[in-house]
Parts: structure tokens; C-alpha cells; sequence
């Protein structure tokens, strides 16, 4: 009955406990070949909101993408567009696309996993809908009120959003990842001339880090790397704990500007935020900034010649060692 | 010839260990050492650069915020920009000021101005938003490159290398453009004594929002600011073979 009344009027409101029925788009990452795992986070985050759950699927060959997508558990619909245009995923083009999917189906909330590529698109949707976007959520009160951490973790703000439209990108390692079992259908998102394409821009090219380990957003164990380890030589020793122990490498920001490593590895207030089952951190003092982005790892190690280091404050187990006397150590007896 | 913006804010300095107040209302800012957002520094360095390279014509910092937020654009000035405008918020408003009422000042001041390239530090260390860049793109209808770690200007494009989570990536935007400026893009110089004794002679505009019709209407309300939890105080373990049994114990090994 409900579901009809809302078919038959687009811009109908219908309110349950004073809300207007939620109704969320995700934006889905992906590289033309794989779903990016924090779109899968974002979806858990939006079943915390109700409603139907629709996924924008934008890129230039998205096909198994959209299959992909289609079949998360809770996802209602598959919203695709293939074009050229959106070579690179350029939120010049993306972002006018978005907004036509949105005005199409008038979702409440438009939902994304947080990463570089959502923080570059969704705060440009959010200024073309003029609604005040809330970036990295690590929960959902409900449908209008939000919590986000601000000065680099230290401090936790629940917020009311006061715009009509929410427009919140997700700290992933703050939700599950939603796994599959659903069956959403497939459409196309927007009639292909029905909306202004942006301009100006252009993707000429990328240099990815080519890497074996796990991903370090998503792997069960991080194991990072500072100033300690003292030059990109030494950082094999950080690589062949990591390989026995089936981790990803992560870095501090001082690792990364000694280049010692890409900073694609840099875990912080303005790097990758980590959550590991377990983190170690070795050579790594401990700076605000770098707690930022691992302090909600379960279980910290810290490998540090300075008893004094501030991570030693934040972690289970300490060792006060020389990293290359006790790394070396640890290498030969995880050998397996 | 180009003429460039830049957004400079004032932030407690990104050393010290925050307070929350006890009411829950906010984070204890009196009497706390106040600095210049890190990452505006960096913009503001590569607005500088771009002028001695001959490519800028002018430079000019904008802050929005209280009248202490005068010291970090005096900085600015310091390090090279040409002139400042405080866009002045009372501190009843300076508190609910966000990034989407900042792109909407710069917007203005970039029209009035006739501005071709807007660079701001990728986010504030406070409100750690990440935002304003991307809006402000938006509101302009510019192309945005975010998260810059190199910027060349040539022929009215400008070639950026930007940091994604993968590695880097190169695109080209045509001017006009904002540009989000990372960690990596560059090393802020210090502002010397005889150009901070320079900067007090150079001119700081003084405006409103109303003056250039932006509304600053709260878009959210803060229900708590709160404590994070604390970790539970760990051990010091005696040696590696220690460390290897604890991590067996965990099911790590």
C-alpha cells in the first residue's frame, strides 16, 4: 500500500516516527573490473539507515561490476552508466551524474565508502545540492544524526545534520563489510542526454604501487614501519616480518618523507585509517597524528628502542629493543 | 597571467594534546597555542613559488574566522602572498562555520576578485572535513584536483600529480581551477624577520559574510563532543620470545 502511494508520487514524504522513508544511493568504487571493498562497508553502514538501498555503478566497462554489485546482500537496485567519459572516474563528470541519479530517484541519504576518490566526488555533489556534507562517519545514530571524529581522533562529535539531503562518506573500518546474498535489479541510472556533462578536466595517467601483500585498509594484520628503520633498505626487514606473518606494510608519515616507502603506505590523521586484528609498529614513536590511524586496531605491539615513546601509552604489548636486533629475531622464529 | 587565492585557517597547533570540555560542548581552544593549518601552509608555499616563477601575478590569503585569526594570515603575508581579506565570523557563528559556508565565501571573493586558481590545504587538523576544495570547485563550476602533490602551470592547464589510494595519478585542469594541496606538494618556507616586519605593512581587508551576501546559517547542531575511549594500559614484554607467545596466544602465528 505504502510502496504504491510512494510509485505513484515522486516527491511524496511520507514520515514513520517523523521521518520521511529513507531512501539511500550509494556510489560504488570500483576499477572497471572489481567492487572496492569499502563500498561493500558503506553498504553495511546504509542498512543501519532503512530503506531501499539503490548503487551507482559509473566507469567505462562496468559490466562485471555491476553483476558484482548486484548480487551484496541489501542491495535494492543497480543504477549503471558506461561511458568514456568517465575515464578515471573524474568528479567533474561523475558528480552531474550523480546529482541526475539522485533527482531521479529523490534518495534521502547518498552514501559512500570513505577513500580518496569519495572524498574528492561526494563534497562536490553535496555543494551542487547545497547540503553541508559529513565526511568519515564511524556510526549512525539514525537517519539525521551522525558521529565523526574531529582533531585527529581526539575527540568524537555526534552531530544533527539540519539538510534535507544527507551526503556522508563512511570510515569503513568503523562498519562490517557487507557480504553477498542479494538480488538487485538492474537499470540504467539516467537517460544518457538528460544531464549536463562537466568539462575541464582530464585523466592522463597513474602510477599504482604494485604489491603481493593484502590490502592495508582491509588486512587482518598491518605491521608499519617509522623513522627507526632508518632508510628503504631496511625497511626488507619490515617486508619479510610482514611475509611470514602474511600482513600488510604500512609507514608513519616520517618513513614516508624520508622515502623510505610510497606514500600510498602512510597510516594517519591524513593517510589510510587501519583497524587491524592486530597492528605493530616498529621504530614508530607514536605522534598524534600516526594514533590517528590505528588506534582502534584490537590488539597493538610496539617495537621501540625509547621506553619513553609515546606509542607505548597505546599498545598491548611493548618490547624496548633495537627493531634490528629483535625484527631479525622475530623473522627467524615466524619462519615457517 | 594568473591570479591566485588562498584559503589560510587557524587551528590549535597540530602538537598539542586537545581537551575536551567537560560540558560536552566543544574542545577547550582558550589560552591553547593556535597555529596555522599545516596544509594551508603548503598551499600558501606553492602560491608563493608560482609567483616567483612569474606565473602569479598576485597572490591574496583569505581567513574566515574570528579576529585572532588575523595572526595566521599576517603569516601568510610573511611568507610571500600579497594581501590579505578576514572574512570576520563572531565566535557564536565561528562555531558552527563550515566548510560549506567557506566555499561559498571563497566563491564570492573569487568572482569579485577575478581570481583564476584557488589553492587550499586538503583539510583543516581540526574539523579534519576535507571539503572546502571540492565545494568550492563545485560552486564555480571549476574542475578541482585534489590532494596535490605536484602542480605545473602552463598555457592556461595545469598538470597536477595527485595522491590516491593506490599510488598517484596525473591529470591536466584547465584554469580556472582549485587545487587541494597534500602533505607531499611541497616544504613551507619560514617567514624571517624582516619579511614578517614587511607583512605588518601590507593591507588586510576587513569584511562580513553579509557583506558579500553568504549566509552562514548553522547547516548542522553539535549534540556532544566527547572523549574518545582510552586503551587499556599494556604491558612491556622482557624479549622477541615473549612477543612470539603472546602473538600465538592471540592466534596471530
Amino acid at each position: 500500500m505504502i510502496g504504491s502511494i510512494l510509485k505513484n508520487s515522486k516527491n511524496f514524504t511520507f514520515k514513520i516516527n517523523g521521518y520521511r522513508l529513507q531512501s539511500t544511493l550509494i556510489i560504488a568504487e570500483h576499477n572497471n573490473e572489481t567492487l572496492a571493498a569499502v563500498t561493500r562497508n558503506a553498504l553495511t553502514a546504509a542498512k543501519k539507515l532503512g530503506g531501499d538501498i539503490s548503487v551507482l555503478v559509473a566507469g567505462t566497462k562496468i559490466e562485471s561490476v555491476v553483476e558484482q554489485v548486484s548480487k551484496v546482500s541489501g542491495v535494492t537496485k543497480v543504477l549503471k552508466a558506461e561511458s568514456e567519459d568517465f575515464k578515471g572516474f573524474l568528479p567533474e563528470k561523475l558528480a552531474p551524474l550523480v546529482l541526475a541519479t539522485q533527482k531521479k530517484i529523490n534518495a534521502t541519504h547518498v552514501l559512500a565508502g570513505s577513500s580518496a576518490q569519495s572524498k574528492s566526488l561526494l563534497p562536490r555533489v553535496a555543494a551542487l545540492l547545497d547540503v553541508s556534507p559529513v565526511t568519515d562517519v564511524i556510526d549512525i545514530k539514525s537517519p539525521d544524526t551522525f558521529v565523526r571524529t574531529i582533531y585527529a581522533g581526539n575527540a568524537i562529535m555526534t552531530l544533527k545534520s539540519l539538510d534535507p539531503i544527507k551526503v556522508v562518506t563512511v570510515r569503513s573500518t568503523s562498519f562490517e563489510a557487507a557480504g553477498d546474498g542479494g538480488s538487485g535489479s538492474v537499470e540504467d541510472a539516467v537517460n544518457d542526454n538528460s544531464y549536463e556533462k562537466g568539462s575541464g578536466s582530464e585523466w592522463v595517467s597513474q602510477e599504482l604501487s604494485k604489491s603481493d601483500r593484502p590490502d592495508l585498509a582491509s588486512a587482518k594484520i598491518v605491521i608499519s614501519g617509522g623513522r627507526g628503520v632508518k632508510s628503504a633498505e631496511n625497511f626488507k626487514i619490515i617486508y619479510d616480518l610482514a611475509d611470514n606473518m602474511g600482513a600488510a606494510v604500512g609507514a608513519s608519515r616520517a618513513a614516508v618523507d624520508a622515502g623510505f616507502v610510497p606514500n600510498d603506505m602512510q597510516i594517519g590523521q591524513t593517510g589510510k585509517i587501519v583497524a587491524p586484528e592486530l597492528y605493530m609498529a616498529i621504530g614508530i614513536s607514536g605522534a598524534i597524528q600516526h594514533l590517528a590511524g590505528m588506534k582502534d586496531s584490537k590488539t597493538i605491539v610496539a617495537i621501540n628502542k625509547d621506553a619513553d615513546a609515546p606509542i607505548f601509552q597505546v599498545a598491548d604489548y611493548g618490547l624496548v629493543a633495537d627493531l634490528f636486533k629483535a625484527v631479525p629475531e622475530l623473522i627467524e622464529k615466524t619462519n615457517k | 597571467m594568473v591570479r591566485v587565492l588562498v584559503g589560510v585557517k587557524r587551528v590549535i597547533d597540530y602538537a598539542v594534546k586537545i581537551r575536551v570540555k567537560p560540558d560536552k560542548t566543544g574542545v577547550v581552544t582558550d589560552g591553547v597555542k593556535h597555529g596555522l593549518n599545516p596544509f594551508d601552509e603548503i598551499a600558501i608555499e606553492e602560491a608563493v613559488r608560482l609567483k616567483e616563477k612569474k606565473v602569479a601575478t598576485e597572490v591574496i590569503a583569505v581567513t574566515c574566522g574570528l579576529p585572532q585569526a588575523q595572526e595566521s594570515l599576517r603569516t601568510a603575508l610573511a611568507m610571500g602572498v600579497d594581501r590579505g581579506i578576514h572574512v570576520e565570523i563572531p565566535q557564536a557563528q565561528y562555531d558552527t562555520l563550515q566548510p560549506v559556508h567557506v566555499s561559498k565565501i571563497l566563491t564570492k571573493i573569487a568572482q569579485d576578485e577575478k581570481i583564476d586558481m584557488i589553492i587550499v590545504g586538503k583539510q583543516a587538523i581540526d574539523d579534519d572535513s576535507n571539503q572546502t576544495a571540492q565545494m568550492t570547485a563545485a560552486l564555480l563550476n571549476w574542475p578541482q584536483a585534489t590532494f596535490a602533490s605536484e602542480v605545473k602551470v602552463e598555457g592556461g592547464e595545469a598538470t597536477v600529480k595527485r595522491e590516491i589510494d593506490g599510488g598517484l595519478e596525473t591529470i591536466k585542469v584547465k584554469l580556472p581551477t582549485v587545487i587541494s594541496a597534500d602533505l607531499r606538494l611541497n616544504e613551507p618556507r619560514y617567514a624571517t624577520l624582516p619579511n614578517i616586519m614587511k607583512a605588518k605593512k601590507k593591507p588586510i581587508k576587513k569584511i562580513t559574510p553579509v557583506d558579500i551576501g553568504v549566509d552562514i546559517t548553522p547547516r548542522l547542531q553539535v549534540l556532544s563532543i566527547e572523549d574518545p575511549p582510552t586503551r587499556q594500559a599494556g604491558s612491556v614484554l622482557p624479549d622477541v620470545d615473549a612477543l612470539i607467545t603472546k602473538l600465538k596466544e592471540k592466534g596471530h602465528l
